[in-house]
């Protein structure tokens, strides 16, 4: 059923992705198709992939954007993947019940079996999360990999998106977002949290944390301190003294 | 977003057949069509096989066509589903409509209650189709009040031309019909105009700014995109149309489809017969063209959000 569950559970599960840390490194993408494609949405299939024009499926992509100009400047990696919207209109467009939202934990998903790849949900997205996989005819997505968090067979660390287990700077978290007490939800709280593009309406699940603001005060400072030496030995500080006459 | 021949071919081809169906039930009920069984039959079945030929053309570019017939369930959140069902459920009253008017000559109470839940049933599936676009928030251009109204307009223009042409062969001079769709067609038209220009005018919905939410240390641009080559979304939503082709084209769709249409249909509502016939495919091939690039134009102008990520400023 492609109408948004009456009640709910209060959870929230999604992810919190650091925008100080990302380095850009792409291993949560990468991690990401490796589990999947042999996963839930299995699988994520590649056209052409060792030729000049590649086409595949992938759930989570990392951009890099530039933000400011000059000093105040920044590169910013910026993984983007499902949020697992409150309000999701790639849900409710749907025409066959194949997309649905978990009542329990609120995870969007895609029923493959029921799926007629009308593509009409992808036009419903403001973020872009969803790919159709042209080989098998169906829409697929992020399953914020119901099939590590919930599996019993894997250690209780490897519960947890195949994204965030393989992020080398631990830049991105998971947890349950509708619980104020939970990790996720204080460091949001503490880093001031957002949300992408609020104006759509579909409240996302997901919170992105800002970039810290770049102090640059120590450029030129740092410059001329190095210069002057500061070895932390009165004798070495007087030859270098002497020698620089 | 791309403009796929299929789904232009569908909206414009079956909003024409829904459009005469409309015509003829609602002018022939009120007298000033007379539904001789010839004049009826070839109207109900153009009509028919537009619509046909165009669901049918909907469902070609589906991943699983064989599975269409899910698409019927979710009507209770789905504009997609509403239509297909709307668009079902309209072929069993026209049908009874075209048998009992065409068979049984006299205007018999159940055939009118059957050709007025025909009419409103083919609008219904127009305006559902109309929804569909209307409803999609990560589509500025198509979250519009107009959107929706304008298909209706489009559907009863081109569908009066239609019916006005296949008249025309039967000898029925067009007379106060061409006047009735001359006027649809320039209404339909300016309504269209007053929409660009609402497009035109409108504010950015959503940024690059708000898209990463980085827009508080400045400027946001794309430095990197996350892959060498094309993806789905790209492919689907990042068609871009440039402004100036895209204002040319305008222009193209306004003369043919608005202009000339309604001058043919003037000429045919003034000229006898034969000529009458001429001018009146006349104004179904320039409402055609007209239209049809026109339709082009509301996939190719429409910018989806989530081109916001991969080097759109706004949209």
């Amino acid at each position: 059923m492609t109408s948004l569950p009456a009640s709910n559970s209060g959870r929230k599960l999604g992810l919190v992705i650091d925008l100080d840390i990302c380095v850009g490194c792409h291993a949560c993408a990468v991690n990401c198709k490796e589990w999947n494609t042999g996963g839930h949405s299995a699988p994520l299939t590649d056209e052409n992939p060792y030729g000049a024009d590649p086409l595949g499926v992938w759930f989570n992509r990392v951009h890099s954007f530039e933000a400011g100009e000059g000093a105040s400047g920044r590169t910013v990696h910026f993984p983007r993947s499902c949020l697992h919207c409150e309000e999701p209109a790639c849900v409710t467009v749907c025409p066959t019940g194949a997309s649905y939202k978990r009542e329990a934990d609120g995870i969007v998903l895609v029923n493959a079996d029921s799926c007629i790849g009308c593509k009409l949900c992808s036009w419903a997205c403001p973020y872009g999360a969803r790919e159709y996989d042209y080989a098998d005819g169906v829409m697929k997505k992020c399953t914020l990999c119901i099939d590590r968090i919930e599996n019993q067979n894997l250690p209780e660390e490897d519960r947890v998106p195949a994204c965030v287990s393989t992020c080398p700077a631990s830049a991105r978290h998971f947890g349950d977002l509708g619980d104020p007490d939970s990790d996720v939800s204080k460091l949001v709280a503490k880093r001031d949290g957002y949300e992408l593009m609020p104006e759509m309406g579909m409240k996302p699940v997901n919170r992105y944390l800002p970039p810290r603001s770049a102090t640059r005060h120590d450029l030129p400072e740092t410059s001329t301190e190095t210069d002057t030496g500061g070895t932390g030995s009165v004798f070495l500080d007087w030859v270098d003294r002497m020698l620089s006459r | 977003m791309n403009p796929a021949y299929s789904v232009i071919f569908f909206t414009t081809a079956s909003g024409a057949g829904y459009g005469a169906v409309v015509w003829l039930v609602v002018l022939a009920l009120i007298g000033i069509v007379p539904l001789t069984p010839a004049l009826g039959l070839s109207v109900f079945a153009v009509s028919l096989a537009l619509i046909t030929a165009g669901l049918l053309s909907s469902t070609f570019h589906l991943g699983h066509p064989e599975r269409a017939w899910r698409a019927l369930s979710q009507w209770r959140s789905s504009w997609l589903s509403r239509e297909g069902i709307a668009a079902i459920a309209t072929y069993i009253p026209i049908l009874v409509f075209a048998i009992g008017s065409l068979l049984f000559a006299a205007q018999s109470f159940i055939w009118i209650w059957a050709g007025m839940i025909a009419a409103g049933l083919c609008l219904v599936t127009v305006a559902c189709t109309g929804m569909i676009y209307a409803s999609l928030r990560a589509i500025p251009y198509w979250y519009t009040p107009l959107v929706m109204p304008l298909y209706i307009g489009f559907s009863l223009s081109t569908g009066a031309v239609l019916l006005i042409a296949i008249a025309s062969i039967f000898w029925v001079t067009p007379g106060v019909l061409a006047w009735i769709a001359a006027v649809v067609t320039l209404a339909t038209w300016s309504a269209k105009m007053v929409y660009w220009r609402q497009i035109d005018g409108a504010s950015p919905v959503a940024t690059a700014e708000t898209a990463t939410g980085l827009g508080d240390i400045g400027t946001v641009r794309l430095l990197e995109s996350p892959h060498s080559s094309e993806n789905f979304v790209m492919r689907e939503m990042g068609y871009t149309i440039a402004r100036k082709h895209a204002k040319r084209l305008r222009k193209i769709a306004l003369v043919v489809g608005g202009v000339l249409t309604a001058a043919a249909l003037v000429v045919a509502g003034i000229l006898p017969a034969p000529l009458a016939t001429c001018a009146s495919f006349a104004a179904l091939i320039a409402t055609a063209v007209g239209t049809l690039v026109e339709r082009w134009l509301f996939f190719a102008e429409a910018r989806h959000a989530s081109s916001l990520y991969y080097g759109a400023t706004e949209v």
